[in-house]
This record gives C-alpha cells, sequence and structure tokens, in this order.
C-alpha cells in the first residue's frame, strides 16, 4: 500500500510538474513579460552567486589540476595535466559543479519564498488581484534562471582552468606552452557547446523544481522548511542524473 | 449578483461544507458568521473561485466558475477585491508598491497618476505618508487597512473580507467596521463578509448567515439574530460555549 501511495505520489508530482512546465512556456508567448522581476531575480542568481561559483570553480580546477598531474606524472605525461583539467571542466565539472551549487542557493531560496507565499496567502491574494502567479513569478525565475546558469558556468570553466594553470605552472613545474597546446588541441568547440547545453538543461530544472515545490508547499513552517529541503535534493539528483544521459545524447551528436 | 447553489466541500473524510445555497443581491451588505472551522472562509474562497467545489455551482453574474480555467477565473476575479484573514500583503513589495499592485500591472495609468490613487487610497483608511514602509513595519491593524487599500484602489464591484478585525482591539475593530461600511457606501460594492465577531455583525451586517456543521443554519436579518431564542444561535452570538463545569 505504502510503495502504491508513493507512486502516486510521484505521477502526480511529474504531471503538476509538466503542467507548470506547459503554463511557463504559453505563458511566455501569450502573456506580458514581468521584466522587474526577471532583472531582480538575474541579480539575485547571477550577481549573488558569484562568491560561491569563483571558490568552487577555482578550487575544483585547482584539486583537479593537482591530482591529475600526480597521477600522469608516474608516467611523464604531466604536460597533458592542464588538457584533462580543461576538458572536464568544460564538458562535466563546470556545468554539474556550477548547477549543484546554484541548485543549493537558489533552488532552496525560490522554493521557500514562493512556499512562504503560499501559506501566507500571498499567492492566494495575487490570484485574487487577476495575476497569474505563473506569468509573475515563475515565468521571471525561470528566465533568469536560464540566462544566469550558463553564464556562471562559462565563469566556473575559466576560473577553473585558470586556477589550475597557476597551480600546474606556478607550482607543480608543468611546461606552459605545451600544456597550452595541448589544452587548445583537445578542448574541442563540442566540449564547450556539451557544457552550455547541459548548464542550460540544469538551469531549466533547477528553478522548475524550486517553483514547483514551492507553489505546491502545504502545511505552515514545517511545510515550507520541507519543500526548501526537497527542492534542493530533487534538483540535485535530478542534475547528478540527467547529467549522465546527457553525456550520452551529446557525444552522439556531437560526436566523442 | 453572487449565487451559491448547493456547494459541497470535504477535505478527507472532513465535511466542511454540506449543500450551501445562498444569493447576494449587488450592492448588498452580507456577513457570513459561524465557529472557527464551519468553513466560513473555505465559502468565500469558493465564491472567488480560489477553491473548486465538489458538488454544487458558484455563478457571478449569470456566469459559471465551476470548470473555468485558471485564466478565465483571472477575468472573473478582476471585478472581486478579497481582504485576507492576514491581509496577505507581498514581503518583497513596499505599502506603496502593493496599494499599487494591480495599477501598476495595468499600465494605463502614468506614475504619477498611480502614486496619486495610491496616496488618495491610503488617506482613505487614514494611513496617509506610509508609503515607502515595507509590510513587516506595520501593525496587525495598519496591515488589514493597508489590504484594504490594495482592494478599494481599483475599485471593485464585489469585496470579500475574510475576519477582517480577528486579532485586533476593540477599538481598532471599530475602526475597520467603519471603514468596511465608509468603503460599501462609497464604491456601492457587493460586501461579503465573514466573521464571528458579534460588533462587526452589528456595525456592517444588512443580512446575516450563520454556517452550523457546513450547513446554512439561518439566513436572517440582524435584528432577527440578536433576538433569537433558538439555542445554537442564542450560544453562539452570546459565546456560551457547551463545555460542562468538571469541577476544576
Amino acid at each position: 500500500m505504502e510503495n502504491r501511495a508513493g507512486l502516486e505520489y510521484w505521477i502526480r508530482g511529474l504531471g503538476r510538474l509538466t503542467m507548470l512546465l506547459m503554463e511557463v512556456v504559453k505563458s511566455l508567448f501569450t502573456q506580458r513579460f514581468n521584466w522587474d522581476g526577471f532583472l531582480q531575480q538575474l541579480h539575485f542568481i547571477g550577481v549573488k552567486s558569484q562568491s560561491v561559483v569563483l571558490i568552487t570553480g577555482a578550487f575544483t580546477g585547482m584539486v583537479l589540476c593537482a591530482q591529475t598531474y600526480f597521477q600522469f606524472h608516474k608516467v611523464h605525461m604531466d604536460s597533458a595535466t592542464l588538457a584533462v583539467v580543461s576538458v572536464s571542466m568544460c564538458s562535466e565539472l563546470g556545468p554539474v559543479l556550477t548547477a549543484l551549487m546554484v541548485a543549493g542557493r537558489v533552488g532552496a531560496s525560490m522554493a521557500a519564498e514562493l512556499g512562504t507565499m503560499k501559506v501566507t496567502e500571498q499567492i492566494d491574494a495575487l490570484r485574487t488581484l487577476a495575476t497569474h502567479p505563473v506569468d509573475y513569478l515563475v515565468v521571471p525565475r525561470i528566465l533568469a534562471t536560464l540566462v544566469a546558469v550558463p553564464l556562471l558556468t562559462i565563469e566556473a570553466i575559466s576560473i577553473g582552468i585558470g586556477a589550475a594553470y597557476v597551480v600546474g605552472v606556478g607550482l607543480l613545474d608543468i611546461d606552459a606552452a605545451y600544456s597550452w597546446s595541448f589544452v587548445m588541441k583537445y578542448t574541442d568547440a563540442h566540449e564547450v557547446y556539451s557544457g552550455m547545453i547541459k548548464a542550460l538543461f540544469f538551469g531549466l530544472s533547477i528553478a522548475l523544481v524550486g517553483c514547483y515545490k514551492g507553489l505546491f508547499c502545504e502545511g505552515g513552517a514545517e511545510g515550507v522548511g520541507k519543500a526548501a529541503t526537497e527542492a534542493v535534493v530533487y534538483a540535485s539528483i535530478t542534475v547528478l542524473m540527467s547529467n549522465f544521459f546527457l553525456t550520452l545524447l551529446l557525444t552522439r551528436l556531437f560526436g566523442s | 449578483m453572487i449565487e451559491a447553489q448547493h456547494l459541497s466541500k470535504k477535505f478527507g473524510t472532513n465535511v466542511v461544507l454540506d449543500d450551501v445555497s445562498f444569493t447576494v443581491q449587488e450592492g448588498q451588505r452580507l456577513v457570513i458568521i459561524g465557529r472557527s472551522g464551519t468553513g466560513k472562509s473555505v465559502l468565500l474562497k469558493h465564491l472567488v473561485g480560489l477553491m473548486e467545489p465538489d458538488q454544487g455551482e458558484v455563478l457571478v453574474n449569470g456566469e459559471k466558475l465551476t470548470g473555468l480555467d485558471e485564466r478565465e477565473l483571472l477575468r472573473v476575479r478582476s471585478r472581486f477585491g478579497m481582504l485576507f484573514q492576514s491581509a496577505a500583503l507581498f514581503d518583497s513589495l513596499s505599502v506603496a508598491e502593493n496599494v499599487g499592485f494591480v495599477l501598476q500591472r495595468e499600465r494605463k495609468l502614468s506614475p504619477k497618476e498611480v502614486a496619486d490613487r495610491v496616496a488618495e487610497a491610503l488617506e482613505m483608511v487614514e494611513l496617509g505618508g506610509t508609503q515607502d514602509k515595507r509590510p513587516s513595519d506595520l501593525s496587525g491593524g495598519m496591515r488589514k487597512r493597508v489590504g484594504l487599500a490594495c482592494t478599494i484602489i481599483y475599485h471593485p464591484e464585489i469585496i470579500l473580507y475574510d475576519e477582517p478585525t480577528t486579532g485586533l482591539d476593540l477599538v481598532v475593530s471599530d475602526s475597520i467596521d467603519r471603514l468596511v461600511l465608509r468603503v460599501n457606501e462609497k464604491l456601492k460594492a457587493t460586501t461579503i463578509v465573514v466573521t464571528h465577531d458579534m460588533r462587526s455583525v452589528r456595525t456592517i451586517a444588512q443580512r446575516v448567515i450563520m454556517l452550523y456543521h457546513g450547513k446554512v443554519y439561518a439566513d436572517t436579518t440582524p435584528e432577527e439574530l440578536f433576538a433569537s431564542q433558538d439555542p445554537v444561535i442564542y450560544k453562539f452570538v452570546n459565546g456560551i460555549s457547551d463545555a460542562k463545569n468538571n469541577g476544576f
């Protein structure tokens, strides 16, 4: 019985999520766009995530460089270290880690903010004022995340590669010219395209899950806490699982 | 005109509304009373289409709300104003932005005209000069009055009030009641108030509906309500509980 109830909960959730996405698309093409809300969210997601993304990108690049170097050094392939960092950062680590950071910061915040609005009747008040919550609250958040996450990903990738260069060339004495030449040789444009497509998909998932959890939150303060936690957990799981399938799909699309 | 026809609503096994029917004429001031948990607020949410009944219909000027999708409901709701129990002001906006929300969204007026209308609405609820405050800076009574200003600024045809005086002291409650009357007289709006405050009933009501166990128990005038010797009505009006004295 419990399994059946759990399955029903999941199916209902997926149905609502799909309906929410359809409503967002409909709103985008038929309703007046809330520019103020979009710019506020862009500032919140893009500008206020700077420190988190910079630290994540830099230290990921640095540790990846160090670990790769320790292994490659044994087989005298030191100068290939930065190429491995570059390819990993562009296609996998940059998009995934940025998305996980944004999911933790922004996904939770969206769910908590909309959830509080739900339990304090502010969403009902909005509906009574003849304003659709999707037009006013959800569309600006989703579009702002779609714009911000790829930009933050580019930033994390650049900082990661830069930090790896500093560690590799500055601390580990890797040859700068060879390293850079291998970076340019092995980092294909499709690695960058794949990373950006993933970033777009992850951004959509984070915002959609955060807004969904907030809009369908129930049960007062406890419900808001639960919605925020679930938004982070589900968005993170979506990012990690979809990353695998996207990697397979995009590799098939662009070639390896 | 608003018509509720045989409305029923259950949450799980809990029957909240059970075959509730009534009609509210244009410009009328109806007060809905009943003990906590008898479905007053749920009924109000049905009237504005925020909830869908399990059975029955709500008609606003002859148009059925049941079966309309959310966007069609928005069109119907533009005739409504609603003051929520918690005032439901938007935390992220200032008082002026809250009050001018609908006018700013419609973009039919210049920013100067919106600011003038906001100032006028705030003056009407005796809160002139509070435009730059945040909802968190306001007391309970002030929040309710700002909530009312948000509603009256766009001159709705129908105004719903969900327990407008709950949690307020008697003086503030009286000022809110008089405000409700003043708004009704000025806008000629149909007014439906949900309350269990008998002072509000005396001040506001032209007609009273009492809900009891999810049903319409009485549909009467305030004079008849206060003169009633029916035990259920008498106990409710005079605040007498059924609790037995158990010796403590």
